[in-house]
């Protein structure tokens, strides 16, 4: 069965999304990342979605929960390369993703959780 | 005497076809309507003898009831090809109706002299008359189709026009909106905004609705949806150029912009972008 790979980066968790989203592959990362936050005590998940380009209601209410369940497990998420066609999709079904954090790339997500996290510790 | 529907008519379209033709192109000569500024009478001259050969063919087969069948599309694609033609050279609608209309006389004084039998003359005038009423409006049909075709594409070309996204700095972005925003034209905005986004980096996108004469609940929902988009693109979204008179419609209307930054004009908020973008603070697009 295949599954999005979680790669570890220091204290940060690294989900690259490159094959089509579909529901019971999101409800898998959910479990997976979710395991894996606690296991190596993640401070930061970096959820990069620039190859996906098709999302439904389904797909986008994932990533938004995803995102919350990593707040509660104390793990800052970022998600960043959204298309401009996904993210048009996803406003107009009304998903504007509230509290989930967004850059335009992997480098400008990264910085973003080295800051959010410094934050944190200070 | 033919018995027949119609047979009058045809029978005198073939007997003084060419009688006809050059009455019929007299008449438009000297008609009011011609415009011999837009159109050169050669091309008259062959248009009247094609739609006149055309005509005869349709006529035989005696359906009169309707052009929908197939005995009538190749006159039907001739005269829509004239339509077509004259509404782009600028004929008014009345004049190119009128090179159907026009073959009306030509025809009723030929039927004149052929038929003498008072009730069949007035049959096959009828006849005669439904034909080309039909068929001129035909031709101011395909007139205005041409003519809407027309401002659809003008429609279009303002959409993308007015919508320019401009660089003014080092990741800054604005987007001077100008003109009612309707649904079509903010997903035109924000394809182009995201897009622009995608492709510059920018961290900050300056939203400018100076040009914007009313804001109501739809606008305000389009702007907060393009606001929505940019912040999912890792892009803050400030607006400005919110009149005193929108300030207030604004709180009215109940609609809440507490998540988006706000300034009174470009200037303002070209200056705390600035600030943000030199402060080098989180470069991501959340607000919460």
């Amino acid at each position: 069965m295949e599954k999005i790979p979680i790669l570890r980066m220091g204290k940060f968790l690294l989900v690259t999304i490159q094959v089509d989203m579909h529901d019971r592959l999101a409800l898998q990362l959910q479990e997976d990342l979710t395991d894996r936050i606690v296991a190596v005590r993640a401070r930061g998940v970096l959820m990069d979605i620039s190859s996906l380009e098709v999302v439904d209601s389904f797909i986008g209410r994932m990533i938004s929960n995803i995102a919350a369940m990593a707040r509660v497990l104390d793990a800052q998420t970022v998600v960043v390369g959204m298309q401009p066609a996904v993210a048009i999709t996803l406003v107009e079904l009304g998903l504007s993703l509230d509290g989930v954090r967004t850059a335009l790339n992997v480098e400008r997500g990264m910085a973003l959780l080295n800051e959010l996290v410094a934050s944190e510790l200070r | 005497m033919p018995s027949a529907a119609g047979q009058s008519v045809r029978n005198v379209l073939v007997k003084y076809e060419k009688d006809i033709l050059a009455e019929w192109i007299r008449l438009q000569l000297a008609a009011t309507t011609l415009r011999a500024d837009l159109m050169k009478e050669s091309e008259l001259r062959e248009q009247s003898r094609d739609m006149l050969s055309l005509l005869r063919p349709a006529l035989e087969t005696g359906k009169f009831d309707s052009m929908e069948s197939s005995d009538w599309v190749q006159i039907k694609e001739f005269l829509a090809g004239i339509s077509r033609t004259r509404a782009q050279q600028g004929f008014s609608p009345t004049e190119t109706a009128t090179f159907v209309l026009s073959l009306k006389q030509p025809i009723f004084e030929r039927l004149r002299h052929e038929v003498g039998d008072a009730q069949v003359l007035a049959n096959e005038m009828w006849i005669a008359s439904v034909v080309l009423d039909r068929l001129a409006l035909f031709t101011t049909e395909m007139f205005l189709k041409t003519r809407e075709s027309v401002i659809q594409r003008q429609q279009r070309e303002l959409l993308e026009l007015s919508t320019p996204v401009v660089e003014l700095w080092e990741n800054i972005l604005a987007l001077p909106l100008i003109g009612t925003l309707d649904s079509e034209r903010t997903q035109v905005v924000m394809e182009s905004l995201l897009e622009k986004i995608v492709e510059t980096g920018a961290t900050i996108a300056i939203i400018d609705i100076t040009g914007v004469p009313t804001v109501d609940t739809l606008v305000a929902q389009h702007l907060l949806k393009t606001v929505a988009a940019a912040r999912l693109m890792g892009a803050d979204c400030i607006i400005s150029g919110i009149r005193p008179q929108i300030a207030q419609t604004i709180v009215h209307l109940g609609v809440n912009l507490s998540d988006v930054t706000t300034k009174a004009t470009l200037a303002d908020a070209f200056m705390i972008a600035i600030r943000r973008v030199q402060a080098k603070l989180p470069v991501s697009g959340t607000a919460s």
